[in-house]
């Protein structure tokens, strides 16, 4: 995917020969050069320190603070050094580069045409600024518009995600924060040309940096919390060698069990969590007991059958898991009533253990364990609709036969993408799937 | 909590403040409101920041909104291109009175707000008599440029005065060294303080130039920050759940007894802020004391009563190397893992969180199984401990801290 389709590279340079359309001048027009030097500078720095110190967002508060204060062909230029010498994430960088000036260009450009079509000239005063506002607001609708057009055609086209879908709810996501960035472009454009200066208009921005940092932060802090988690699940492992990736790919068929159900993105994501955490509580089972080979005792089984209440007992403190500590605590109980540990039936066990019953037991099916060999996915399949309405909820039987139809099953692909840090390796990526 | 001494310096401080507060609101009262509109306004503002509060960590800045106001409102010289009129004791009057309305629902739900209060009444009130006498002379008319860094500048030293006074508070109710109170308050005036500077006097300026249009429109970058800090708090709150979740597993597997972890935890966060850790060294102490025996998950048998401090020093630093490894795999920071490998060296070579962490532990396990008055004994028998394997200014500060708790720790059931 590194190499990007035709059309996609011709989508690119019709967008950049536009672009190149919109930064020549009007003939008559005389920006003041120091200005959108100034501006230029802000905005490519402030981009490469963002990038340095890992704040995340841009500095669009400049770019539309531009819009509002220079002609729309001088505000265009400012966005360029920026977008062209910032950094980027992925090659062909080149490309990536003249894209991302070239989209900002024809963004701004825009809304700096809306809002010298709406708004007046000049400095604003008390009586003139609702109209300003009113024109700002058109302007950042514009801005919006522009870029998520750009965005959903080179999704469209390089990405290949089909059309419909690649604009669906791109515009209504980015107002609300680009309309935030406008108000600040706004008042840095009023601050600029009242008696107090660029440097009043640079301290508009100090309050949205605080902001990126920290949500900076909170993004770092959260990546750090998904790598407990997974620390919890690799104590586990530590005392279990045969549940390695187990509980990744048990919370993975969880997660496309509850997306099919349509569940709302909270609660798929509350019961991957579920399916990760389900058999936490083996850390309570003597570790001779979980690498036992040949049968157990009757009295060995009792005491493995603890591990659901275990592994509650480790995760109620967690308030953030929410439901999915239900689903440890029963993931266990079967509909006819003949699981443990309370021997609930039907409708009294929580939907979230009823998910990832069937996550589990797919998985112990579908995966080598010392009593038995691994089986086909269709054989498996079949095998839980044979016992669907006896021991699982049809329901989510069903689910996952649809789930795994449309999308197959290739967990140990998979499981790498849920958003584990990358200095680290996630747990799947052992062996352990295919031994 | 009782405090070791009389909390004069607090005494002190919500004496001026309400002498501060009276002063202003008889002279409110006696001459009325100047510019009404202004005044209700911003005291609309400063309500709605304290409507959103929500109670922090030890006194941090938790109402961004109401504290930017009220200091815009302190600073502002004109409105709208017409100068205002209004006076220091306006200034304070009109935020005290907003300030208490916006207090309300939490003084009915029983959360203190007289340190809060005392802040803003003494910080505002700071921030205005330095600059309003210059208003009235005259000499900061048309200045520009000059003015808006004046503005900042100001608000820098109220920011400034504030930290200092909130470490004083924060030093005469908890007897916490004032040193390393101080160093947290400024570094917390760096985040969120930064932006209530910059929104402070840009609103003060917007306004001067449009009028109170600007204040709308400016609250909403600020609330925006606010709710990221919030966001930041609670992703904070719930990855310590799941490190003490994490911490729980030893006791679940009956390697530790219950609660070792939690307390051993407690005890050392007490001690790190005794011997003046700051406040980013004490959440590494803090998680390394709770996961201080996870080594103990890679043994196949569990130690008796995972009692570790009686173990020989070799098998002790084999655990402590596990222990990191297993730390490491957290996505904490490094510096928890290297606390915990070091648990078991000779306490010359380890960081200071590992020696107390490892003298916290030897004082649970010691004190946990004597029975009454196992406490005493047990530090006494850390203060004989052999050459090299407790430090002694930390056993000293564990003798302090326990002292103060009136040897409270709860015994293991």
């Amino acid at each position: 995917m590194e190499t990007l389709p035709a059309r996609a590279r011709g989508y690119v340079a019709c967008a950049a020969l536009a672009a190149a359309l919109c930064l020549l001048p009007a003939p008559s027009a005389r920006p003041p050069w120091w200005a959108v030097a100034l501006l230029a500078a802000l905005y490519a720095g402030g981009g490469r320190v963002a990038a340095r110190g890992r704040l995340s967002g841009t500095f669009y508060p400049v770019l539309l603070a531009g819009a509002f204060l220079l002609p729309p062909s001088a505000a265009a230029l400012v966005a360029v050094p920026g977008a062209l010498l910032g950094p980027v994430g992925r090659p062909p960088r080149g490309t990536r580069r003249l894209w991302r000036a070239a989209q900002l260009v024809l963004a701004v450009r825009a809304a700096a045409e809306v809002y010298a079509a709406l708004g007046e000239p000049g400095p604003v005063t008390a009586a003139e600024f609702p109209g300003a506002l009113a024109a700002a607001g058109a302007a950042v609708v514009a801005f919006c518009l522009v870029l998520t057009l750009l965005d959903g055609g080179i999704l469209a086209l390089a990405e290949r995600v089909p059309a419909r879908r690649a604009w669906r709810g791109l515009f209504p996501r980015s107002l609300a924060p680009i309309a935030v960035h406008g108000l600040a472009g706004l008042m840095m454009a009023v601050l600029w040309q009242s008696p107090y200066g660029p440097v009043a208009a640079l301290l508009v921005l100090l309050p949205m940096c605080v902001s990126w940092w920290v949500f900076g932060q909170y993004h770092r802090e959260h990546a750090a919390h998904q790598a407990t988690i997974r620390a919890l699940v690799q104590a586990v492992d530590i005392k279990d060698g045969y549940t390695r990736g187990h509980s990744e790919r048990v919370g993975h068929a969880s997660m496309m069990i509850a997306r099919e159900l349509g569940l709302e993105d909270e609660r798929v994501e509350v019961l991957r969590f579920a399916g990760i955490l389900h058999d936490v509580g083996k850390l309570g089972v003597p570790t001779r007991l979980l690498r036992k080979d040949g049968p157990l005792t009757p009295e060995e089984r009792r005491i493995i059958e603890l591990h659901p209440e275990y592994g509650h007992e480790m995760v109620r403190g967690i308030s953030f898991l929410g439901e999915a500590r239900a689903a440890v605590l029963h993931h266990h109980e079967r509909l006819d009533g003949s699981g443990y540990p309370y021997g609930l039936r039907g409708s009294q066990i929580p939907e979230p253990a009823r998910v990832v019953a069937v996550a589990d037991a797919f998985d112990a099916m579908t995966s080598t364990r010392s009593y038995s060999r691994a089986r086909p996915v269709p054989v498996a399949l079949r095998e839980l609709e044979r016992c669907a309405g006896s021991q699982f909820d049809p329901r989510m039987v069903t689910a996952l036969v649809r789930a795994v139809r449309r999308f197959g099953w290739h967990p140990a692909v998979t499981a790498d993408e849920t958003g584990a840090p990358p200095p680290r390796p996630p747990v799947s990526s052992a062996p352990g799937a295919h031994r | 909590m009782t405090a070791p001494r009389p909390p004069l310096l607090l005494g002190c401080v919500h004496t001026g403040a309400a002498l501060l507060a009276g002063l202003s609101l008889l002279d409110c009262l006696r001459d009325g409101l100047d510019d009404r509109g202004t005044a209700v306004a911003f005291g609309a503002l400063v309500v709605l920041g304290e409507l959103t509060r929500r109670p922090g960590a030890e006194g941090r800045e938790t109402a961004p909104l109401g504290a930017a106001a009220a200091l815009s409102y302190a600073l502002l010289g004109e409105a709208g291109g017409q100068a205002t009129h209004h006076g220091v004791t306006q200034v304070v009057g009109v935020v005290l009175a907003a300030s208490l309305l916006g207090s309300v629902p939490h003084i009915a739900q029983g959360r203190p707000v007289r340190d809060h209060l005392a802040r803003r009444v003494l910080t505002t009130g700071f921030a205005a008599v330095c600059l309003h006498p210059l208003y009235d002379q005259g000499a900061l008319h048309g200045r520009g440029t000059a003015y808006a860094l004046l503005l900042a500048a100001v608000l820098a030293l109220t920011f400034l005065c504030d930290a200092l006074l909130a470490a004083a508070l924060a030093h005469s109710r908890t007897g916490w060294p004032f040193g390393p109170l101080l160093r947290d308050e400024l570094r917390a005036t760096l985040g969120i303080g930064s932006a209530v500077c910059a929104t402070g006097a840009v609103t003060a300026l917007a306004v001067a130039v449009v009028g109170l249009w600007a204040l709308p429109v400016f609250s909403v970058p600020l609330l925006l920050t606010q709710m990221s800090f919030r966001r930041y708090a609670a992703v904070r709150t719930t990855y310590r759940q799941t490190i003490a979740s994490l911490a729980r597993a030893t006791e679940i597997a009956g390697y530790t007894p219950a609660g070792h972890a939690r307390r051993v935890a407690a005890l050392s966060r007490e001690v790190g802020r005794d011997l003046g850790l700051s406040e980013a060294e004490l959440t590494v102490l803090e998680y390394a004391a709770l996961m201080h025996d996870i080594g103990q998950l890679s043994l196949v048998d569990p130690v008796p009563a995972g009692a570790t401090a009686r173990l020989p020093a070799e098998e002790q630093r084999r655990i402590a190397l596990l222990g990191g490894a297993v730390v490491r795999q957290t996505g904490v920071s490094p510096q928890v893992a290297l606390v915990v490998e070091r648990l078991a060296d000779p306490c010359a070579e380890q960081p200071v969180a590992a020696r107390i962490v490892r003298a916290v532990n030897a004082y649970e396990e010691k004190a946990r199984d004597a029975g009454p008055g196992g406490a005493l004994k047990a530090l006494e028998e850390l203060r004989l401990g052999t050459a090299g394997e407790y430090a002694p200014e930390v056993v000293g500060s564990l003798a302090r801290v326990l002292s103060r708790d009136g040897l409270s720790m709860p015994v293991a059931g």
